[in-house]
């Protein structure tokens, strides 16, 4: 792999970070699998894309991430005021979102930003040219990160992850749950849209269909960050969300340069992220086997001593 | 304190399996009451605590507590000034969460005027002060998360929690019943003393007659969604658990059937 490859390849697991620490808030701190990140990735590059073309590229990352937290207020107040399980409730609000960012897109599936000023051609400006992009990138994604942790250590942050662990002791703590939620999806689903404006200001064009199959992406990147971080404190899991990002392009970029075909990519990650879920079930099962036939084994040998 | 007035609840209403659960019930606490209730299966013990907890809105009578009408409140909202603990001693910590984590979920949310960056030191400290009241050396394990306790040890934690700001009534419902015996005796200590010394208006429901009697100033018996009896002061104090017992016999016509209380005097 070349040395540009790589630095693409970490420019991209940037962006796509964000993804992962969206889905480490509304997976494993609420504990719901929020499908709404697939259409609200997409509005996060349609919004940006629009602004950009516009002239206002920095702009268009605040829409994005206000457009974001929109999305995710939907879904939670469909799933927490108005009673739809948590997963069709994602499902609605992304198929929805499908329309709607077409609208935005005004009803072109592709919108190229060819020659737009954006806010890695600003950095260019006052950084060093070659790695503008990446310095401007780790420089979001730190001021993200901080943000999040700060705000997850905060009184609000500690309802809002004490929601996922036991609601119960949140109702009798005073708070309402479903606000809890609310803020953690909002906030969720801010961090995707904004990785979606990131990438479309970075690849130069938006597309509709750029955040299918984004949820099962950013499960597989947050899930190896924790496989080879572990799930210890709150800035191992936050750190691990930028390492399994990192893992998860490389694997991409290994696999774009061989001979395999990148539009197997999407049924590595699913493979990627069904192995990984089941992986205690699996274990449990083998656990159980050796044991079996440990036994069977010394109940063998008894007999053959008898 | 607390008051209920002529409450009544039905569940599963207008079907065959219709239950009355709290049948004109009327109950009045003092401030600093320390009430024990006993009774047999189904007698509505805990949903007298479900009532006045608002884990569902009863259908007639009104609920008073400290002069505050909360017969229609949301749970939640009466959640700031009622302490309740369960059987369950997983209900009411986060597991995933560390001691201190757990401690400033409930401790921050009453001092608004916090540090927007999470524990302090001072408040660190503070945990562990009243950490070290129970004696069971989590002072020292701030930053373990709960899950890893054992099950008289998030009760007693638990138990810190729900009164680290001192609630206008604390409910018990057989706290200790799955702990092992000397836990919960250890518990129970525990309780009596916050009790005491933040003079709680508290009821609790207990399995274990002893305890009923031995613990608070007042005893109540629950039949059918009604309190069939109310001792305190005197006659309560001269009251042995047999007499209890017989007492139960005579005001319900029934044994007192509960698989499983325990008639320990100790």
């Amino acid at each position: 792999m070349t040395l540009t490859l790589f630095q693409g390849t970490m420019e991209q697991a940037l962006i796509y970070s964000l993804v992962a620490v969206g889905l480490f808030i509304s997976f494993r701190i609420l504990n719901i699998a929020d499908l709404t990140v697939d259409g609200g990735f997409t509005l996060g590059c349609a919004t940006s894309a629009v602004a950009t073309l516009a002239g206002h590229p920095f702009l268009g990352l605040l829409l994005a991430l206000f457009a974001g937290a929109l999305a995710g207020l939907v879904t939670a107040v469909l799933q927490t005021k108005l009673k739809v399980q948590p997963i069709l409730a994602g499902i609605i609000t992304m198929t929805a979102l499908y329309s709607i960012n077409l609208m935005i897109m005004q009803n072109r599936a592709n919108l190229p930003l060819l020659k737009c000023d954006t806010i890695y051609t600003w950095a260019a400006g006052w950084l060093p040219a070659n790695l503008c992009k990446l310095l401007l990138l780790a420089l979001i994604v730190a001021l993200v990160l901080l943000g999040v942790f700060i705000f997850l250590r905060s009184g609000l942050g500690l309802s809002v992850r004490a929601t996922g662990d036991n609601p119960d002791l949140v109702r009798s703590s005073s708070i309402n749950p479903s606000h809890t939620i609310t803020i953690g999806l909002c906030v969720a689903n801010a961090l995707v849209a904004l990785s979606g404006a990131l990438l479309a200001q970075y690849q130069l064009f938006s597309e509709i269909t750029t955040g299918t199959g984004m949820v099962v992406i950013g499960l597989a990147s947050l899930i190896m960050g924790e496989a080879i971080v572990g799930r210890g404190g709150l800035i191992r899991c936050l750190l691990g969300t930028l390492v399994g990002s990192a893992v998860y392009r490389l694997i991409i970029a290994i696999a774009i340069t061989s001979s395999l075909q990148p539009s197997n990519l999407k049924l590595i990650s699913a493979i990627i992220v069904a192995v990984s879920i089941s992986w205690p079930a699996i274990r449990e099962k083998l656990a159980v086997h050796k044991l079996k036939k440990a036994a069977m084994q010394a109940a063998r040998e008894e007999d053959s001593h008898a | 304190m607390l008051e209920l007035r002529h409450v009544s609840k039905t569940f599963n209403k207008g079907t065959p399996s219709a239950k009355q659960a709290l049948n004109d019930l009327s109950l009045h606490l003092n401030a600093g009451d320390f009430v024990s209730i006993i009774g047999s299966n189904g007698a509505g013990k805990s949903t007298v605590f479900n009532a006045i907890g608002g884990s569902f809105l009863v259908d007639a009578g009104r609920i008073f507590l400290d002069g505050q009408d909360v017969t229609f409140l949301p749970e939640h909202k009466r959640a700031g000034s009622i302490g309740r603990l369960f059987q369950d001693p997983l209900r009411g910590t986060a597991p995933n969460m560390t001691i201190e984590e757990n401690l400033a979920l409930v401790y921050l949310r009453a001092n608004k005027s916090r540090s927007i960056f999470g524990i302090t030191n001072k408040e660190r400290d503070f945990f562990r002060e009243k950490l070290a009241t129970l004696n069971l050396g989590l002072e020292d394990r701030l930053k373990s998360k709960v899950g890893l306790l054992s099950g008289g040890q998030r009760q007693a934690l638990t138990l810190l929690m729900a009164t680290m700001i001192t609630p206008k009534v604390l409910l018990l419902d057989e706290h200790t019943a799955a702990l092992d015996p000397a836990t919960a005796d250890k518990v129970l200590e525990l309780t009596r003393r916050i009790v005491a010394d933040g003079h709680i208006t508290t009821m609790m429901i207990t399995h274990n007659i002893g305890s009923a009697l031995a613990l608070g100033n007042r005893t109540i018996m629950m039949n059918e969604g009604q309190i069939i009896l109310d001792v305190s002061g005197e006659e309560r104090a001269r009251l042995t658990v047999p007499e209890l017992l017989e007492l139960f016999r005579e005001k319900s016509h029934t044994a007192l059937d509960d698989d499983r209380i325990l008639l320990r005097a100790d």
